[in-house]
């Protein structure tokens, strides 16, 4: 087996990193991160192993960017991980929503904005852990050696994630209005 | 917020940047179909017709040059421009790099020789063999322009058999008689 060009790396999971770091990082910042990470992957990717689980791969470089990002802003005092404003024309009004839609809508439009707001406003753990589970689709496992967690640890953070988004909207709403009117 | 082709666009000028884009490619029109052109940091490594399979010569240069390997039409730019005013019979030769790499040993000083054939004018694979150094090696001298990797830059087109047949042509006889004609329009 030998490695492919890396063009159809990126055509084959560009979208799916894009996605995953909307959901970790909020939209403006996805895409600076989206170019980090996928200059880092350039930069090693001779050296990976043909059989490696490129995804896989790419998501934990991009989890590393995503959290030397976090970690900078709290460095610098910006608390919130979402541009309120930029979510504010996107949100729905609140509703009751099941877990298994809840999964599903992130599975499927992890790019949506009520999505990019609820899950932003997640805790740092449940926000990788949903993003990683069903923006990325990876396996427990490896969202567990992401998060540096055991497999049940990270199988109840996204639980966890997935149970404050069916919530969320009000929570949501309310750090609209904080955020100067916009609602 | 971006697109992912706005961000992919941006990726392949900052690999270039950087350092990191071992293999650049980009389609460029010709009125032969559209070729593939691929060049590395030395120049241009690959041409492929349209009839080729492109997917598959990328693969191959993934494999015997780099994997790092993305489309990046900045890097083949002076390519495109010569291979356009070539077709417009406006340029006689080129001036953009050649990387040889993808040729070795007997083969390559074969096509060093094709390449100072000059234009309009044609050689036989006799004597591109002897230009080579071995007046025996007519055949060997044939398999190096049939698998020519940089066609029209380095124009095996331009050789021919002994007593004037046309030989053979990766792009098809057509093209080879085509280009062929336009050389002799030109000069």
């Amino acid at each position: 087996m030998r490695l492919k060009p890396f063009e159809r790396v990126i055509t084959e999971h560009g979208d799916v990193v894009l996605r995953v770091l909307r959901g970790v990082v909020g939209p403006l910042d996805a895409d600076d991160c989206w170019q980090e990470t996928f200059i880092a992957a350039l930069r090693a990717y001779p050296t990976l192993r043909p059989d490696s689980n490129v995804r896989g791969w790419l998501v934990t470089i991009a989890h590393h960017k995503a959290i030397d990002l976090i970690r900078g802003r709290a460095r610098h005092g910006v608390a919130s991980l979402v541009d309120v404003a930029q979510v504010a024309d996107a949100v729905s009004p609140p509703q009751q929503r099941h877990v298994a839609d809840v999964a599903d809508e992130v599975a499927g439009v992890v790019d949506g904005a009520i999505l990019w707001a609820a899950v932003g406003a997640l805790p740092e753990k449940q926000r990788l852990a949903v993003a990683y589970r069903y923006g990325a689709d990876l396996s427990y496992a490896d969202v567990a050696t992401l998060l540096a967690c055991t497999e049940a640890a990270a199988r109840r953070s996204a639980f966890e994630g997935i149970r404050t988004l069916r919530t969320s909207p009000d929570m949501t709403v309310d750090v609209l209005n904080d955020a100067g009117g916009r609602s | 917020m971006r697109d992912l082709v706005s961000l992919r666009r941006d990726l392949a000028l900052r690999a270039a940047a950087e350092g990191l884009l071992d293999v650049g490619y980009d389609e460029v029109d010709s009125p032969y179909g559209r070729l593939l052109v691929c060049a590395t940091h030395q120049g241009v490594v690959r041409v492929a017709f349209a009839t080729e399979d492109h997917t598959a010569i990328l693969d191959d240069l993934a494999t015997r040059v780099s994997p790092r390997v993305m489309a990046a039409p900045g890097r083949v730019e002076s390519a495109r421009r010569e291979l356009g005013e070539y077709f417009d019979g406006t340029r006689q030769t080129f001036e953009v790099e050649v990387d040889w790499r993808l040729s070795r040993g007997f083969r390559r000083d074969a096509l060093a020789a094709v390449a100072r054939v000059p234009y309009g004018r044609t050689a036989t694979y006799a004597e591109v063999a002897e230009a080579a150094g071995n007046v025996r090696a007519v055949r060997a001298a044939g398999s190096a322009c049939a698998t020519n990797p940089v066609p029209i830059v380095v124009p095996c087109h331009r050789v021919l058999r002994t007593g004037g047949g046309l030989g053979g042509y990766l792009g098809g006889l057509d093209v080879k008689r085509a280009l062929l004609d336009l050389e002799l329009r030109a000069t």
